[in-house]
């Protein structure tokens, strides 16, 4: 395993990366008789891309729902930005920062694309009741001030053209990359993704690629994501935790997690 | 003082002084107990099947007796109209399915509710259409039916039992042991749960969703059809019964809205409860609790159980 | 042609946020508003005036409030006509004992009395969802419904059970009671109408409307994104039983004169439910276009017989309603569940490019 000192790690190529930003001890999840996770231990730093990997029924989606605080593990702990707790309100969550997208793609399809990147931008509106009654006036410049912002994700996600069309009509690929605008919309310190590459092609993939490359560049947003694409995971990630079972078999950078023999095993050597 | 008195005490204490009065208001809830059963019975069916809360169950139960009385009344003998009344259901599915299931497939949950919502509108305009508005009695001597009634001497003082609501609380039995075995022992009973378990998965493996949607609503229509020969037998066939059979609703949150066993044991439950608090609590908030109580009753049950008694636990997945 | 959109451009964010982005939209809404405001009340005759007008209004605002709580928050309520009654009975309730005061403000008041309630009876839906609700609004209806009948109080201890309308006036005009022309009536609803189906527009499109939308469509992913569901849900409860309050009162200070407690009894529930569901859930239009249907059904069917010559009873016509109703139902549901207000937006893009066919 490599040296993931206090202080930080050097990335495969070349980047510095530093601190802790996310920490699970032991977390433990169990549904009725099924144990989903099994007293797995690892950490997300600042600023670096996790990719969370494994065979089908793993645990990966159990482990995004336990750091978002839709599930409640049994055991362990979870210290975000130095605070620690067991349990958490997804509303929480949201609020110290961390947003997500979902495997079933998870969007608001009566809405527009502009609604729901909109939808984002919930928490970070606060014009009360009454200013909404009347629109005109401080909620409506309010409204206006992050539709600027929600332009800009717009902007960055190439989906000018779909603004207005409702969600539930656009194809699959559309609607992931609005999904992660969503995300995006809440200017996350932590953005969990949920296979944001399943379903789509070649040229989708390398687009949806870029833009999180880009996130992680530009705007310094950590990343932790599932995927089952190989290739994609050993571009994309910094660091590699690979699941099975509910289990932790490895935990390192992706060159080093490749040659695992565990995870070949895990995996039977195939990676597609 | 006296208000804690009156409801903490004194109810219990009238019970106790007077058994057999406690008796004869059990067996009235009972007996009401088993009709809400049987019109929840048709409702299970059709959610059991198809995932609709049939709203418009209520209006078969009124629209199947109609027919029946409408038909002896032109002069055809009772076991006759008896026939032709369950022909008149089977119809009715037959043509429910293919007017309007069949174009509702995809559609989710409330918007099928509604649509239900719309037929039995539909049904109640042209049932008074076609048999006119005034109540009408059962023909219950007719078909069989025992009518008197026997008087108990019990726990000191007496307790009268009608033979019908004896015969009811039988048939009921029947009715449940036969649609039991019917789900569980015979290959289209075996093809219904497969349809209410996955639409889809049930037709990959060749079941006809038509065919299977024709078959419940017409067994749902049987239940009506027995519903309303029982409850007309009691009080007299009229449309203001099909708002009673929005008591269903408490009934299969009690006890799940896809369990046969459910239905009955909720039933009960409402039936006997509601008559309890009425007669026993109802002097101190006044008349006509049991227009609401049920549901008071179902929505607490919602808050620490949602999904009743014998339902399967909902766990919601992202 | 006529309702191209070329040469239209929005070069603001504010401008692309209007309501009403498209020239011809506000047009003709200004029209709409000329026609209720001036044509109607001098031309129209007494007839139209009190029995389409005034409880077309009445009923298309308390579908605006159940729309909001059913439409766009995903809430499905059978408790509308008994949040009427609380709005009805709230209302009488003040004028007992403010007869002095401002009616058209005693209505406005009346509503928070229905909000209040629809938020207690919407507790249950932070934690029973989806169809199970509708046993939590049955309750409310039957409920209220009894409650209604059991405290003498609330309609001042009369023999008869009924509230009648005693004469009021507003701005020192008689607006109630039998004195009241038709005309002024209508004016004092429309106004009514017209302010709070504003306020209901303002809500629906800033972040409280966005809120109950997310509700409506993925309460989990709502929650994940930040939203509060029990905030959206009571607001939604809160707002919506408040307009449905003050169409009850409405309803019986300005168009009935009078009322017992089969007016707000669960038939009206279900009337208020398929002008909703007919008009288009989740869209202001549809709940005017919703009332509109249902309302002027029935007078039009009646008036067949009559213009055709036909000898049909009352009672039968009665029973045909019902059925076409009922059939109609079904049939916007399986044609266009989006109801009326889709059938109208699909008329204007047709419109958009006439005469061209795509």
């Amino acid at each position: 395993m490599m040296d993931q000192s206090v202080e930080g790690y050097v990335t495969e190529d070349g980047r510095q990366i530093g601190g802790v930003l996310m920490e699970l001890k032991n977390i433990t999840l169990r549904f009725g008789g099924v144990v989903a996770i099994s007293d797995i231990t690892f950490d997300i730093r600042e600023g670096e891309i996790r990719a969370i990997i494994g065979p089908n029924g793993a645990g990966k989606t159990s482990m995004l729902n336990v750091i978002n605080g839709f599930y409640h593990p049994q055991e362990g702990q979870i210290t975000f930005r130095g605070e620690t707790r067991s349990r958490m309100k997804p509303y929480e969550a949201a609020k110290q920062g961390i947003s997500r997208t979902f495997q079933n793609v998870a969007l608001f399809t009566g809405m527009t694309t502009l609604d729901n990147i909109m939808a984002g931008r919930t928490l970070k509106m606060h014009k009360n009741f009454f200013w909404q009654m009347l629109r005109h006036g401080p909620a409506l410049e309010e409204e206006i001030e992050h539709r600027r912002k929600v332009e800009e994700i717009i902007d960055f996600l190439e989906i000018e053209h779909i603004r207005r069309t409702p969600v539930g009509q656009l194809p699959y690929g559309l609607q992931k990359r609005v999904e992660l605008g969503r995300a995006l919309a809440a200017e996350p310190s932590l953005l969990l993704l949920d296979e944001p590459m399943a379903g789509m092609n070649v040229e989708e993939k390398e687009d949806m690629s870029r833009f999180i490359l880009d996130v992680n560049d530009q705007l310094g947003t950590t990343i932790a994501l599932i995927e089952h694409d190989m290739g994609v995971v050993m571009d994309l990630a910094d660091r590699v935790v690979v699941l099975d079972y509910g289990k932790k078999i490895a935990d390192g950078l992706p060159s080093e997690v490749q040659n695992d023999q565990a995870v070949i095993d895990a995996y039977l050597g195939v990676p597609h | 003082m006296e208000l804690l008195y009156n409801i903490f005490a004194d109810p219990f204490v009238q019970m106790a002084t007077m058994p057999d009065f406690l008796l004869q208001v059990l067996w009235e809830g009972f007996v009401t107990g088993t009709l809400y059963a049987l019109i929840a019975l048709g409702y299970v069916l059709i959610f059991k099947a198809s995932g609709v809360f049939n709203f418009a169950q209520g209006i078969m139960v009124v629209f199947a007796a109609l027919s029946l009385v409408g038909f002896y009344q032109a002069g055809v003998p009772a076991w006759l109209a008896l026939l032709l009344a369950l022909g008149v259901m089977g119809l009715m599915a037959i043509g429910i399915e293919r007017l309007v299931l069949r174009h509702m497939v995809n559609q989710n949950e409330i918007i099928l509710f509604m649509a239900t919502i719309g037929l039995s509108y539909f049904l109640i305009g042209s049932g008074e259409l076609i048999f006119g508005g005034e109540t009408k009695s059962m023909i219950t001597e007719e078909l069989g039916l025992p009518t008197g009634s026997t008087v108990l001497d019990v726990a000191g003082g007496i307790v009268i039992l009608q033979h019908i609501d004896v015969a009811a609380a039988v048939i009921a039995g029947i009715l449940v042991a036969a649609l039991a075995f019917f789900f569980n022992k015979t290959r289209i009973g075996r093809a219904l749960r497969a349809v209410a378990d996955d639409h889809q998965a049930a037709l990959s493996v060749g079941i006809s969703l038509n065919q299977i949607w024709a078959v419940v609503w017409f067994a749902a229509g049987i239940v009506a059809l027995a519903t309303g020969i029982m409850w007309g037998a009691r009080s007299d066939v009229s449309f203001a019964l099909q708002i009673v059979a929005l008591k269903a609703l408490p009934v299969l949150i009690l006890g799940g809205f896809t369990s046969i066993p459910g239905a009955i044991i909720g039933g009960l439950i409402i039936g006997m409860g509601e008559k309890l608090f009425e007669v026993y609590w109802g002097g101190l908030m006044g008349s006509g609790v049991e227009g609401w109580f049920a549901y008071v009753i179902a929505l607490i049950f919602l808050m620490f159980r949602p999904q009743g008694l014998f339902g399967e636990k909902i766990i919601e997945r992202v | 042609m006529i309702y191209r959109e070329a040469g239209q451009f929005r070069t603001s964010y504010k401008q692309d946020s209007a309501i009403f982005p498209i020239l011809q939209d506000r047009i003709a809404i200004y029209f709409y508003l000329f026609i209720a405001f001036i044509v109607i009340p001098l031309f129209g005759s007494d007839f139209f005036i009190n029995s389409m007008m005034i409880p077309f209004l009445v009923f298309a605002l308390a579908s605006i409030g159940l729309n909001i709580l059913t439409g766009y928050t995903g809430q499905i309520s059978l408790g509308t006509g008994a949040f009427m009654g609380v709005g009805a009975y709230s209302a009488y309730k003040l004028t007992t004992y403010f007869p002095e005061a401002n009616i058209i403000l005693l209505v406005m008041l009346s509503g928070f009395f229905a909000a209040a309630i629809g938020m207690v009876f919407g507790l249950p839906s932070l934690r029973i969802k989806g169809f199970y609700l509708v046993v939590t609004t049955l309750a409310a209806q039957f409920f209220l419904e009894w409650a209604f009948i059991r405290i003498p109080w609330l309609y001042n201890y009369n023999d008869s059970g009924a509230i009648e309308v005693p004469q009021r006036e507003a701005f020192g005009i008689i607006v109630t009671g039998a004195s009241a022309t038709p005309t002024v009536r209508y004016l004092v609803v429309l106004s009514i109408v017209v302010f709070l189906t504003w306020i209901a527009s303002n809500l629906i499109h800033g972040r409280i409307g966005r809120s109950w939308m997310m509700i409506r469509d993925m309460d989990i992913a709502a929650e994940l994104i930040g939203v509060r569901p029990l905030y959206a849900k009571l607001s939604a409860f809160a707002v919506s039983s408040y307009i449905a309050g003050v169409a009850g009162a409405l309803m019986v200070f300005f168009w009935l004169g009078a009322a017992e407690v089969e007016s707000f009894d669960v038939n009206h529930s279900f009337l208020i439910l398929f002008m909703v569901i007919l008009g288009g859930l989740g869209s202001l239009v549809g709940s005017f276009l919703g009332a509109a249907f249902i309302w002027m059904l029935p007078i039009v069917i009646r008036a067949i017989p009559k213009m055709t010559g036909l000898d049909i009873n009352a009672s039968t016509v009665e029973q045909i309603n019902f059925m076409i109703i009922g059939a109609l139902i079904v049939f916007f549901l399986i044609i266009e569940p989006h109801g009326l207000a889709r059938l109208w937006a699909i008329a204007k893009q047709k419109l958009r490019v006439w005469p061209f066919p795509y």
